[in-house]
Parts: C-alpha cells; sequence; structure tokens
C-alpha cells in the first residue's frame, strides 16, 4: 500500500516533471550549449568578443543595464515607502481613494504605458509643449528619451512593488512592537530606526528584487526609448534579428547570470535574519492629522499625484480617439471620434490581431491551469525526493528575463525535437502559445500553491475516511476550495499573455500577429489613434479581470503580484 | 460494530520511532481512550487505525479481517478531526451527506439519514446553513453526525473537545457519550486530558513516548497504576524514590532516597509481586487525599513536616509541607475538624499502608520536579 501511495505520486509526477523538462530545463540547457559552439565545435569565442571586443558594444549594454536596474530600485524606493507610510500612518480626507488610485500603474501593459510616456513627455510631447505654449517658451523645457526616459517609465511603473510590499507590511506590524519601544523609553527616530525599519526588511528586500529583475528583463522601455543607448536585453533582440544566434545565446547565458546572482544575494541577504512577527496584526493605528494646513497640504499633493498617475491612462484614451491621420503636423490633436474602435471590430484586418492574442493566450492559458493546478498539488501535497529541485524548476521562467525566455524557445525548437514530435515550432502558430505559457508557469503555480497551502490536509482526509476516492475527494472538496486562487492567478497569467511583448516580438510570424505587434507596427507608420485604441483594449482586459479578482474572488489586487 | 485487534504495530517516520510494538484488543461497542501527553504516540495509533499511516510492524485486524493494508476509504470508520475538517464550501446538510453520496444512496435515503442524524446531534434546525455560521460546539456537533450518518464500523475521536472552551467541553463530553451509547458504536477516543478519560472511557490505554504503559479501567488506572509515570500522569501524586533496604516475610522497609534516616515500612506485601519488583528501581506513590495530617505523632510510617504553602480551594485545604528535603502534596477535606493551618505550622503526616503504591521508577528525576 506504501507503494502504492508512492505509485500514484509517480503518476501525477510524471507529466508535470515531462513538461518542466521539455520546456523549461531543456531550452535553457539548448541556450549554453549554443552559446559554447561554432561551426568548428566547442569555443567560447562569443563569450571572448563579449568581454573583450575593442568596440564595447556588449560590455557597455551589461553596465547598462545593472546600472539602470539599480537606480530603478533606488527611485522605486523612493516613491514606494514614503507613500505606504503615508496612506498607513496618517489619515486625512481621500486616503482610501487616493491608496487605491497608487496601484494603477499595473493596469497598464509595458508597451502601452511606454507608449503613453512618449506622448506625454517626448520631444513633442503634450507635457512639455502645453508648457512651452504656456509659459510662452521657445524651446520646450524638458523631454524625456534615453536613460532618463527608460528610468522615468520604469519608477511609474514599479514603484508599485514596494508600494505594495511595504504597505502590507506596515498593516500586519503589530502596533504593540512599537508601543512596546515607546514605553521603553525609545524617541520617534529610534523606534523607526530600530524597530519599524528592520521589520520593514523583508518587503523591502523582495521589493528591491522584483524591481531589479524586472528592470534587468525590461523590454519594451529602451525598445523604444533607448534611442542608440544600448542595454542587454535589446541587444539579446539585435543579435538575433541580425542572424547571430551563437552571439544571441552568450548574451542570454550572461543576462541570465546576473538576475540569477542578484536573486540569491537577495535571497542570502534575507535569511540571515528571521523576522516573523509572533503575534498576528491588528490592523495599525492611522493617526489623523490635526493640523488643517498640513492636511490641506496632503490632499492638494493626493490630488496633484492621481493626476500624474492617472496622466498615461487618459492619453492613451485620448490618443485612441484620435483618427489616424489627423494630427500629423498640428501641436495638438484637433478631432476626435470613435472611428478607431468602429474600424477595430469592422476590419477584419485590424480585429485579426486582437482575436489572434486572445486565442493564443487563451490556449496558453488554459495549458497553464491543467499544469499549474497538477504541479501545485504535486508539490504542497505529496510527499517525494527531489521536490527542491521541481521548485526550482517551476520558477526558472520567473527567474528568467522574457528575452531570454524567448531565445531559449528559438534555440531549442528551430529544429525538430522529441518534445515537440519531431516537427520544427519557430514560424509556426504554436511556439507563441508555449512561450506564453512557459512564461507564466511560475505565476499560475504559485497562486495555486498559496490557495492550497490554505487548505488543510485534514478535509482531505476526513473526505478518504468518508469512504471518497482520491480523484473524487479532488473534484468535490479539494478544487472547489481553491478554485478562487487558481482563477484569480490564470486570468492574470491571461490578461499578461494578451499583452507580452518581449517573447512575442522575438517569436511572433507574420500570419499571426498578436496585439502587442501591431502595436508596434502602428507606432511606426505614425498610426497612434490605432495603437492606442488596442492598448485601451488591453487596459480594459487588466481592468475587467482586477475587478473579477477583487469582487468575486475575494482576491486583493496587490495580491495578485 | 466491530472489535479491533492491533497485533504489535510499530510506526517509524525516518529514525523517529513514533510508536513501539503496540499490542491491543478493543472489544465491540467499547469507549476505548489512548491516554497521553502530546508527541506520545496516541495520534499516530489512532491514525493507523484510520489508514492514513501504514505501520511499519504488525498487522491490524477489525473483527476477523485483516485490514492493515486496506486504503482509509475502504475502512468504514467514521472520523472526527481535532479541527473538525468540515468542507467550509458545503451546508450542514451537503457535509453530513457527503459520506452517504459516496456510497451512492438514493437522494431521498439520503434526506431522511441526514434529517435522523442532525435530530440526534439536535442540529436539525440548521441544516441549511454553512458551516462558517455555526460556532464551535454547534461544528463539533455536525462533524460527529458526519461520522455517525454513514453507519461506521468503528468511531474514530481524535481530540475532539480540545479547541471548546471549559463549559462547553462539558456538555459535549455528555453528548458524545450518549451518541456513543445509541448507536453502540466501538469508539476510540484520543485526548491529553485525563479527566476526559477517566469519566467518559470503558477502559484506558496510557501512552508515552510511543510506549504503551498501561491498559485498565479508569479505576484500575487511577488506583493500580502501573508505574510511576502513569500515576503522576493521571490525577495529583508524591512520588518518594526509595531503595528497600530490608525485606522479610513480607514486611519491606524502604528507605527514603534522598534522606537517610526516614523509611517507609509495608507489612503483608505480596510475595510474588516483590520477586517482580525488587531488582528495578522503586518509587512509593500516594495521593495526596490519602497523606493524613495530624497535630501529634502517631506511629509506623509518620513524618514531622513543616506547612511551607496552605491553599483554601473550598472543598479542601491543599498543604504543602517539607519533609526532609521533600516537599509533599497534601489535601485535606474541609470538614472543619482541623485546626486552621498556617504556613510554619509544625505537623505530623502519616503514611496509611493500604494507600501507598510501591512502583517501577520510568522516569527521570527532573520529570518529578513539575
Amino acid at each position: 500500500m506504501k507503494n502504492k501511495e508512492l505509485r500514484f505520486t509517480l503518476l501525477l509526477l510524471l507529466p508535470v516533471a515531462l513538461v518542466l523538462f521539455a520546456y523549461v530545463l531543456y531550452p535553457s540547457l539548448r541556450t549554453i550549449i549554443e552559446s559554447f559552439s561554432s561551426k568548428e565545435g566547442f569555443s567560447a569565442a562569443t563569450y571572448d568578443t563579449f568581454f573583450n571586443s575593442e568596440s564595447k558594444s556588449n560590455l557597455e549594454a551589461l553596465w547598462n543595464s545593472v546600472y539602470i536596474s539599480l537606480l530603478s530600485v533606488f527611485l522605486s524606493a523612493c516613491i514606494g515607502i514614503p507613500l505606504a507610510f503615508i496612506f498607513n500612518k496618517f489619515d486625512f480626507p481621500g486616503r482610501g481613494f487616493f491608496s487605491s488610485i497608487a496601484i494603477l500603474p499595473i493596469v497598464l501593459p509595458s508597451l502601452v504605458g511606454v507608449m503613453a510616456f512618449m506622448f506625454l513627455y517626448g520631444e513633442s510631447g503634450l507635457v512639455p509643449n502645453a508648457i512651452k505654449d504656456l509659459l510662452g517658451l521657445k524651446k520646450v523645457p524638458f523631454s524625456i528619451g534615453g536613460i532618463s526616459g527608460i528610468l522615468i517609465v520604469h519608477a511609474y511603473t514599479m514603484y508599485v512593488y514596494f508600494y505594495m510590499t511595504v504597505s502590507s507590511t506596515i498593516r500586519s506590524i503589530d502596533p504593540s512592537l512599537e508601543e512596546a519601544a515607546y514605553n521603553l523609553g525609545a524617541s520617534r527616530l529610534t523606534v523607526f530606526r530600530k524597530v519599524t525599519l528592520p521589520l520593514l526588511t523583508p518587503a523591502i528586500v523582495g521589493a528591491s528584487l522584483l524591481v531589479f529583475m524586472t528592470s534587468m528583463a525590461s523590454f519594451s522601455a529602451p525598445f523604444l526609448l533607448a534611442g542608440g543607448f544600448r542595454v542587454l536585453s535589446l541587444q539579446i533582440y539585435f543579435s538575433k534579428v541580425n542572424g547571430n544566434l551563437q552571439m544571441a545565446a552568450t548574451q542570454s547565458v550572461i543576462l541570465s547570470i546576473v538576475s540569477i546572482a542578484f536573486l540569491l544575494f537577495m535571497r542570502w541577504y534575507q535569511n540571515r535574519k528571521d523576522y516573523r512577527m509572533s503575534s498576528k496584526g491588528i490592523g495599525a493605528h492611522r493617526s489623523e492629522v490635526k493640523n488643517p494646513y498640513i492636511k490641506w497640504t496632503m490632499v492638494l499633493i493626493g490630488i496633484f499625484g492621481v493626476v500624474v498617475l492617472l496622466l498615461p491612462h487618459a492619453t492613451i484614451l485620448l490618443l485612441s480617439l484620435v483618427p489616424d491621420g489627423t494630427w500629423t503636423w498640428q501641436k495638438y490633436p484637433t478631432k476626435f471620434n470613435l472611428n478607431n474602435f468602429l474600424l477595430l471590430f469592422n476590419e477584419p484586418r485590424i480585429w485579426d490581431p486582437v482575436r489572434n492574442s486572445l486565442l493564443l493566450a487563451f490556449i496558453a492559458t488554459a495549458g497553464n491551469l491543467v499544469f499549474g493546478v497538477l504541479t501545485s498539488y504535486v508539490l504542497v501535497k505529496r510527499k517525494f525526493i527531489g521536490k527542491n529541485m521541481l521548485d526550482i524548476l517551476v520558477m526558472l521562467p520567473w527567474a528568467l528575463p522574457a528575452t531570454v525566455v524567448g531565445m531559449n524557445l528559438i534555440l531549442a525548437f528551430n529544429e525538430p525535437s522529441v518534445f515537440t514530435f519531431g516537427n520544427i515550432l519557430v514560424g509556426t502558430f504554436w511556439i507563441l502559445p508555449l512561450a506564453y505559457f512557459t512564461r507564466h508557469i511560475p505565476l499560475v503555480v504559485r497562486s495555486t500553491n498559496a490557495a492550497l497551502e490554505q487548505l488543510d490536509d485534514s478535509l482531505e482526509e476526513a473526505a478518504r475516511n468518508l469512504g471518497a476516492k482520491w480523484f473524487y475527494t479532488f473534484r468535490r472538496v479539494v478544487l472547489p476550495l481553491v478554485m478562487p486562487g487558481v482563477l484569480s492567478g490564470t486570468l492574470l497569467a491571461f490578461v499578461q499573455a494578451v499583452g507580452e511583448f518581449p517573447t512575442s516580438v522575438l517569436l511572433y510570424t507574420l500570419s499571426n500577429r498578436p496585439i502587442s505587434i501591431e502595436i508596434m507596427n502602428q507606432l511606426r507608420m505614425f498610426n497612434m489613434g490605432q495603437a492606442a485604441a488596442y492598448g485601451m483594449i488591453q487596459i480594459s482586459l487588466i481592468g475587467i479581470v482586477l475587478f473579477i479578482s477583487n469582487k468575486f474572488l475575494g482576491v486583493k489586487a496587490e495580491r495578485s503580484l | 460494530m466491530s472489535s479491533i485487534t492491533l497485533d504489535a504495530i510499530a510506526k517509524s517516520f525516518g529514525k523517529v520511532k513514533a510508536v513501539h510494538e503496540l499490542n491491543l484488543e478493543i472489544k465491540k461497542g467499547e469507549f476505548f481512550t489512548f491516554l497521553g501527553p502530546s508527541g506520545c504516540g496516541k495520534t499516530t495509533t489512532l491514525r493507523m487505525i484510520a489508514g492514513f499511516y501504514y505501520p511499519t510492524k504488525g498487522s491490524i485486524k477489525f473483527g476477523e479481517k485483516d485490514v492493515t493494508r486496506v486504503v482509509p476509504e475502504k475502512r468504514n470508520t467514521g472520523m472526527v478531526f481535532q479541527n473538525y475538517a468540515l468542507f467550509p464550501h458545503m451546508t450542514v446538510f451537503e457535509n453530513v451527506a457527503f459520506g452517504l453520496k459516496v456510497r451512492k444512496q438514493s437522494s431521498s435515503e439520503i434526506k431522511r439519514r441526514v434529517e435522523d442524524a442532525l435530530k440526534k446531534v439536535r442540529l436539525d434546525q440548521y441544516m441549511m446553513r454553512q458551516v462558517s455560521q455555526l460556532s464551535g460546539g454547534q461544528q463539533q456537533r455536525v462533524a460527529l453526525a458526519r461520522a455517525l450518518v454513514i453507519e461506521p464500523d468503528i468511531l474514530l475521536l481524535d481530540e475532539p473537545l480540545s479547541n471548546l472552551d471549559a463549559r462547553l467541553r462539558d456538555e459535549m463530553r455528555t453528548e458524545i457519550l450518549r451518541l456513543q451509547r445509541d448507536y453502540g458504536i466501538t469508539t476510540i477516543y484520543v485526548t491529553h486530558d485525563q479527566v476526559e478519560a477517566l469519566s467518559m472511557s470503558d477502559r484506558i490505554a496510557v501512552f508515552n513516548a510511543g510506549v504503551c504503559q498501561q491498559i485498565g479501567t479508569p479505576k484500575e488506572i487511577y488506583n493500580n497504576p502501573a508505574n510511576d509515570f502513569v500515576a503522576s500522569f493521571i490525577g495529583e501524586t508524591n512520588l518518594i524514590p526509595v531503595t528497600p533496604a530490608a525485606a522479610d516475610a513480607g514486611t519491606i522497609r524502604l528507605n527514603w532516597n534522598e534522606d537517610s534516616g526516614k523509611s517507609l515500612v509495608l507489612h503483608n506485601y505480596h510475595q510474588g509481586k516483590w520477586s517482580e519488583l525488587s531488582s528495578q528501581p522503586l518509587s512509593v506513590s500516594i495521593r495526596p487525599e490519602a497523606l493524613e495530617v495530624l497535630e501529634q505523632p502517631a506511629g509506623e510510617n509518620t513524618f514531622e513536616g513543616k506547612v511551607e504553602m496552605a491553599q483554601f480551594t473550598g472543598a479542601a485545604l491543599q498543604l504543602f509541607i517539607r519533609i526532609g528535603s521533600r516537599l509533599v502534596q497534601a489535601m485535606v477535606l474541609n470538614n472543619l475538624t482541623l485546626r486552621e493551618l498556617e504556613e510554619g505550622d509544625i505537623v505530623y503526616v502519616r503514611f496509611p499502608e493500604q494507600h501507598m503504591r510501591l512502583l517501577p521508577r520510568v522516569m527521570g528525576e527532573e520529570e518529578h520536579e513539575e
């Protein structure tokens, strides 16, 4: 019987391990192998070129990527941490509203967000030009582009990581800890330095890690804003477009190594101390701001913040209403109508990318759902040797930059392999769903894990004790209970797949273009109206999904990260 | 309903031996309790009977049927879990009906039997509630109804009262007993609470460190504990480590290990029992209520002592009396005959022979001083 249990675990484990090996591990290995192989066999020539080339373009790109990421971490922290404190420690009119607006940047898919920033703050952007005209200046007072552009976009989209993690930790800190410190005679500053800040360490470390890895992997912002500025994720794309696959592989390996090294460093740093709270948080006390000047200043700043935060969304909406060809030499758009949206639904050529994206995302996410539930069940509820290995494999696509995941799939499946039943996947319809699927394995598995860990083992035991077989128990007890968690993760994976840009741009085929590629094309043809209309579709999809998760699945938006 | 036979079962988790070789026979319809401190192996044994663990060695029989390697869902046992394990996404009715649905009963039959079971636990008016809307005691009763409605051969209860407050616990104790008598079902009850064990059980097995220390009726276990662990785990007792000094013709003299010069004398000690015991380390156990506290010395087995603490508990006076290096606990009933005792008073403590138990010592020294 012990053997029966073991056999059953193996039966569940087999498909999981097979899929992870075929579509996560094997492609990564192929990339490493590719980076070392040239026509003459084994060679580290590309690594040589990378580190010693006279042009130094690769080293420069590596250095740029790292320091942009570090600066992004710093800037995001500077915005996110104070905001978290203000919203969770003080009470003033409109606090609830402002704090819910503060997470809105996550509703913007990266490519669409970058596009909004271009039209808002770029050389011919609306804000700089408006200021110029209002003040009667000769030149625009400022404009973003290159490094500053990338950094501003990063800060805008990534401060949310700091804001959310720090907020939820502040809320979970038992107020009596701070009160105990005051009671022992500590001053406000000492309490902050010695008690509050150390307790926030895990949150800050976690957010830094997220921001660093997201910036290292960031593709859309440099793609549209970098100009001549080089970053590593973009270099991979250029190498691939230029047909230098070995170089692309080498760059992928190096980018992954930096990302994963940072991940390991942060894990190590975090594990040096135990920060777990022994008591459950009892809702932090917020102190009401009494001084009317400070109070109304805070409200004013809040309103200003809301405007800044919502400008990109508003810009996309505005642009989507500008018909093609009516905003060319004019400084500001003059004509507005719903033409772009009508075209979207009437013109099959323009609707096609939307349909493609929805279909691709649906296939990928359906796969994620089935695979995620199975994997998570095995990881959480079954005992076997090598669980850690499996866990690492599951998380690998999260640690790898999207561009690298794309490269891995190209290098693995541009030739027939057993895992594709002898077919070449690159250049076919199936490569994109596979890419989206691989990218979102960690997301779905993790959200399912969280739900399954909440599920007490005794529920399953009770069902079996009452005579139910494993499958009946799984169907009637386990699944219904974890479904909300599973669905919220899956829905998020779906919208992210719809908006996915970095892997799409590496893998798409002309006959099967997803939305993000079409946005890029429309931008190239200066049809920003149509591009923005596509963007609006993505924004609304994300909005709907967050709303459903929040309303019906009882999952808070901040948990969906 | 069926009897249960555990034949030399043992369970190890890796290198840790959770249950050492255990032999046990539970009769049809018996209310049998596994009693012991946490980590003693009682829950592990229960889970082996339910089928959630398979024993490393030995076999389990329900009646004549060997079930050692039968999967849990085929055993027809009804289990009540410590946290109740009610399905949170189902109503009270659906929870109780679960086992019947699995057994493919017709829906009218299910309805009849669920209603019947809920009536028995007096929850029939809560049938359509979500389980989260019930109080702890009500959830407990749903869990009982769910386990009983499938008419299991054996009812397994895993510390079912530990999550309830004291008043509810008393109420549920009677409720469980009533249901068990109603259904006449063989029941195994796991608990660390000696009061529950003594008041509910037909028989008790006392566990410690994976070993079953003693099996017996509540009276046997309280009055004739098998060793010093059982004596101290069940009720309060004074344990005095002793070494035999002389033994002849049924009279035994036992020297206190820690106080030279003090000794206890037992007359008429059973010869056969003595030969069994004499080679082991020994302790004398005597319950606080059996000690006699006197104002004058009164012959054999009487020691002078000083009252160190006197606590009035209403029904009795609880005394901690220093005798030599030892602190003994005595309980004097509040029958108004004794003069007011205060801390610092000198008294004489008599150890009546019929209340002294000479027991093998299995606990380490530090375990005595709790």
